[in-house]
């Protein structure tokens, strides 16, 4: 598989990085994030096959700016983190307030198994 | 302007296998806007990850799809392996790509029988299912399954293939060719079929890359995108180049999958001739420490893997993005403008698979 790069960036400069990848042609692969140490965000492009991920941890506390105003499809992503991670995603351009899975089991899922 | 009507679509129609929920915003009978609703079937199988430990995974991987099941357990496969930096034999690659083009193969076959129903055309659908069936008869016979076949294992593959059953399926490539090729012949050429796909539901280029499409989706609208190029598996070793359309419409899209099932026949007959013998598994021992992106073409697309891990028996995190979950804003893009009666052969043709979306 090609180059994996994970580019480590602080909260508040993910709208201007994100915006600079998408002048350079980069298609938005994914968003993930991993509850370990704080909230870990992910935000995978890919141009030619070069996948660049930009990186920060943040908690649930801190309000998080959507990149739907630059890549308008990150919102499915966006609202499935803001359900499941209660990551606090602010101006999603499509926000289905914590109600895109019909689950009944209560979200987010801040712990995870075995932890209180 | 006409008078504007919201029509609730799904989430159980006779044209959808799973469920999807859109509303329609129409005007008289032009959809002006569509506004979706996913979850009826999330089953939490990225959270399973904190109960199941990392080699118990590989199944639950495979059944994170019926249809794309082996890629799934290879996609997952190759991330472990690719962070416990596991070198698998050439033989468990070749068998992994022999596979992977079967599910391909037999995807976009249920996919063309799809199409043909909901367009009301039985026989054809009939057709394509009846030489699916053929697809699933290997699958069988080299695995012991015809859906679910769990094969893959981290570090290579749980059973081989014999040398008279791989000269079998070739011999069984050259005649699905055939019949393929006269169905095929229906679906690109007859009237009735041309007139519900073309010119229906385009999407361009610049939209297929602005609303992130993946897969026979992008390549219909003249994207070039084609995870296999990378050489996973044994791809590298095979010659092959993207099957690509430009015209982004209904039409586009089938022709690239109608191509792609050729494709797939001719990948398989070259594995076939090149398969080295060998091994098919590495004994893998240790926990992974690490992550890793892995990244596959399913049938439907790129589907993207990414586990991380911290030297226990269990992974911290692992995400699966699907195909179709990218696909789904090119689709709310193509249904604008189209009229009401063109939006089940629409959402058919992403070739959605929604518990793959879901998880």
């Amino acid at each position: 598989m090609g180059q994996q790069t994970i580019k480590m960036i602080s909260s508040n400069e993910l709208l201007a990085e994100t915006l600079h990848l998408k002048n350079e042609g980069y298609r938005l692969v994914a968003i993930t994030c991993t509850n370990k140490d704080g909230m870990e965000l992910s935000y995978s492009f890919d141009k030619d096959y070069d996948f660049i991920n930009l990186r920060f941890v943040t908690d649930t506390e801190e309000e998080i700016m959507s990149i739907s105003i630059i890549y308008p499809f990150s919102f499915l992503y966006e609202n499935e983190i803001k359900e499941l991670f209660g990551v606090n995603i602010k101006d999603i351009s499509i926000d289905f307030n914590n109600s895109l899975y019909k689950i009944p089991v209560k979200t987010p899922f801040k712990t995870k198994e075995g932890e209180k | 302007m006409g008078k504007r009507t919201v029509i609730p679509f799904g989430p159980q129609h006779p044209v959808l296998p799973e469920p999807i929920h859109l509303d329609l915003v129409l005007e008289d009978e032009v959809v002006v806007e569509a506004i979706p609703r996913i979850g009826y079937i999330h089953r939490g199988l990225e959270k399973l990850v904190e109960k199941k430990d990392y080699q118990q995974y590989t199944y639950v991987a495979e059944r994170i799809c019926g249809i794309c099941s082996f890629m799934h357990g290879m996609g997952y496969c190759m991330a472990i392996e690719s962070i416990m930096e596991v070198k698998i034999p050439e033989r468990a690659e070749f068998l992994r790509t022999i596979w992977a083009e079967l599910s391909r193969l037999h995807s976009h076959l249920l996919w063309l029988g799809l199409l043909a129903d909901a367009f009301g055309f039985e026989s054809l659908f009939m057709q394509s299912w009846k030489l699916r069936e053929q697809v699933l008869d290997i699958f069988e016979e080299t695995t012991g399954g015809r859906v679910i076949f769990s094969v893959c294992d981290i570090g290579g593959v749980r059973k081989d293939i014999s040398a008279d059953t791989l000269k079998k399926i070739a011999g069984i490539m050259d005649s699905m060719e055939k019949e393929l090729k006269e169905i095929s012949e229906v679906f690109i050429n007859d009237s009735s079929v041309k007139s519900r796909t073309k010119g229906v539901g385009v999407l361009s280029k610049q939209a297929a890359f602005d609303l992130g499409a993946v897969g026979p989706m992008a390549r219909a609208s003249g994207i070039e995108m084609d995870m296999r190029t990378q050489g996973y598996a044994a791809y590298g070793k095979l010659n092959f180049k993207p099957v690509v359309e430009k015209k982004g419409d209904c039409y586009a899209r089938t022709s690239v999958r109608i191509n792609e099932m050729f494709q797939s026949m001719d990948l398989i007959k070259q594995c076939i001739a090149i398969i080295p013998e060998g091994d098919i598994k590495v004994k893998v021992t240790g926990n992974p420490n690490g992550e890793y992106f892995t990244r596959v073409e399913q049938p439907r697309g790129e589907v993207v893997y990414y586990a991380k891990a911290n030297g226990s028996k269990y992974l911290d995190r692992l995400r699966v993005r699907t195909p179709t979950f990218a696909n789904v804003p090119a689709l709310l893009e193509t249904l604008k403008g189209c009229a009401l009666a063109d939006v089940p052969i629409l959402i058919l043709t992403i070739d959605p698979c929604i518990s793959c979306t879901e998880r």
